[in-house]
């Protein structure tokens, strides 16, 4: 028998099929991204659940916008307001970009508490979760060491003395505190050194260690699957007599490798 | 029996060997003939014990496991399985490749740990002011003078201090210099009462735009958590831990100048006859007496 003609719709994704191919046959890039967004998750997931993925994208924002503004941003005690005012008022589109980054700081400190709080009220802390309940404590502190050091950079007079009571906070915990807060003030003042020093903890450093911890975050969900909510019937530990084979257990991670399909 | 591969089970004397290379290297900066000497000693100690483990097999092959006499009455169609080999070279290599990659990792990390960390506390630079000729300071009248304590460092290290000339005890010059870092939390207290701003004086001293403005306070006050203080900067009310900090003071050549910081608990009697209870400068929040002050034992190097 002839081979059919292909219609207009293969012919037009050929070459993409071509490029897909090409790709995953020299990195696996195609498949891994394949297994990491067409998992198998409960089939009763709660809009909640993308609490988490609304932070995510929160930190992305501010991780685009931060770059963006560190190219028009001076840390220099000199140079740090006037550079600020120039982004605010001059800079095309700089209010706006300023503002997402201003702005979507407070989202992000507030959807990592909303994502908190339904990873609690849902109990997905439990057991075999523990772990990445910890580095979600972890990113949370990052998230807010974050805010603390970017707090600084406008180098107003409200971050100025917010900043002063912030490092002097850190230097009323017993015993280190006060080192603390001089290696935090670079010196035994606020100076020059504790802009460029917070400058560089907000750009580098922290987003650094935060972008680590997210990878590893997400390979745990991705590795321990996603919770049922708790009024699911499907709860840890029962299998629905009446439940069709091959649906995964729900709160175990799914079973891959095509049976699902 | 593939486990028997495993033995010797891995070991923790490179640990202990990486924690004696770290303590050296911090020891050169820090005290080369103190730490670096224990820095040394543990190295060498747990590289010696590192190198005692890793060569055990080699040098004591030949103790015969109980097993050993009992193999003669192995019935012949068993095969007898080959014997591991007794330092293997990968074992060896694996090793090596942990220990000299930790030592490299060590060499580049600690260097710029210690350029992260140790400016704060190794870097503290002195401080003066000279806050202008005696004249502009009447006797028993406060003045609120602004000054930089680093003028190379321009604007952010400008200051504020609450300046009292109380005349002389005996023929001892005495001033009141309180700061306006508030003990709470640091932040600027202000006088309470009129500050004549029309009688504002800006004089330049080395170069230095110092301000000196005339004012009659209550006492001083915290805008940020209501802390307040008396004119001795004695806390009054409100959640500060101590008083107001003061400035030593010296004369030179009929002018003013300001020299180091140092922490108050309490100031008893008032102006030339205070009787000051003085201590090393601490952070605003630090309890300088007391059980509380148990818990600051140590302040950071800060001039």
């Amino acid at each position: 028998m002839a081979e059919r003609k292909p219609t207009r719709t293969q012919q037009a994704a050929a070459p993409v099929h071509y490029t897909l191919d090409w790709l995953e046959e020299r990195s696996g890039l195609v498949g891994g991204v394949k297994y990491f967004l067409f998992r198998n998750v409960p089939h009763d997931t709660n809009w909640m659940q993308t609490l988490g993925s609304a932070t995510l994208t929160a930190f992305l924002v501010q991780a685009v916008t931060g770059v963006i503004l560190a190219m028009y941003y001076k840390p220099s005690p000199n140079e740090a307001y006037a550079s600020i005012r120039h982004i605010t008022n001059d800079v095309t589109l700089g209010w706006l970009v300023r503002g997402m980054h201003r702005w979507g700081a407070s989202v992000f400190i507030i959807l990592m508490f909303l994502h908190m709080a339904r990873v609690f009220l849902f109990g997905a802390y439990k057991y075999p979760r523990e772990l990445n309940w910890v580095i979600g404590v972890i990113l949370l502190t990052m998230g807010l060491a974050e805010g603390f050091t970017g707090y600084l950079l406008p180098w107003d007079n409200t971050a100025y003395w917010a900043t002063t009571v912030g490092i002097n906070i850190n230097a009323t915990a017993p015993f280190l505190g006060p080192w603390i807060a001089q290696f935090l003030q670079g010196g035994n003042f606020i100076g020059p050194d504790t802009l460029a020093r917070f400058y560089s903890l907000h750009m580098l450093v922290v987003p650094g260690a935060i972008m680590g911890l997210i990878g590893l975050h997400l390979y745990l969900v991705i590795r321990l699957g996603v919770t049922s909510p708790p009024w699911s019937k499907d709860a840890a530990g029962t299998q629905e007599p009446d439940a069709p084979a091959g649906r995964s257990g729900l709160t175990r991670p799914a079973a891959r490798g095509g049976e699902a399909e | 029996m593939a486990d028997d591969r495993h033995n010797p089970s891995p070991s923790i004397w490179p640990l202990g060997f990486a924690v004696g290379v770290v303590v050296l290297l911090v020891g050169l900066v820090v005290s080369p003939w103190f730490l670096g000497v224990i820095g040394l000693a543990i190295a060498v100690a747990f590289g010696a014990l590192w190198a005692r483990e890793a060569t055990r097999e080699v040098r004591a092959p030949a103790v015969p496991e109980p097993e050993a006499a009992a193999e003669p009455e192995r019935p012949s169609h068993v095969p007898v399985e080959p014997e591991p080999e007794r330092y293997p070279r990968n074992k060896f290599l694996e090793s090596w490749t942990i220990g000299v990659g930790a030592a490299i990792g060590g060499m580049v990390a600690l260097p710029a740990l210690g350029f992260m960390v140790l400016p704060a506390f190794t870097d503290v630079k002195p401080y003066h002011a000279d806050l202008g000729p005696l004249e502009n300071f009447p006797e028993g009248k406060f003045v609120i003078a602004t000054f930089m304590l680093y003028p190379e460092q321009g604007e952010v290290s400008r200051r504020t201090a609450f300046v009292r000339n109380n005349g002389f005890k005996g023929s001892e010059p005495s001033f009141t210099i309180v700061s306006n870092s508030c003990a709470h939390l640091g932040c600027p207290v202000q006088a309470n009462g009129p500050v004549f701003d029309d009688q504002k004086k800006t004089i330049q001293q080395n170069g230095v735009e110092v301000t000196l403005i005339p004012t009659q306070p209550a006492g001083f006050g915290c805008p940020c958590h209501g802390g307040q203080y008396d004119t001795e900067g004695n806390r009054t009310a409100g959640p500060p831990v101590r008083g107001l900090d003061r400035y030593e003071f010296s004369i030179v050549h009929g002018n003013l100048w300001l020299g180091r910081i140092f922490s108050v608990s309490t100031v008893s009697g008032t102006g030339a006859d205070a009787q000051i209870q003085k201590y090393k400068q601490a952070f605003p929040g630090n309890h300088v007496d007391g059980p509380s002050g148990w818990l600051y034992p140590l302040q950071p190097p800060r001039y």
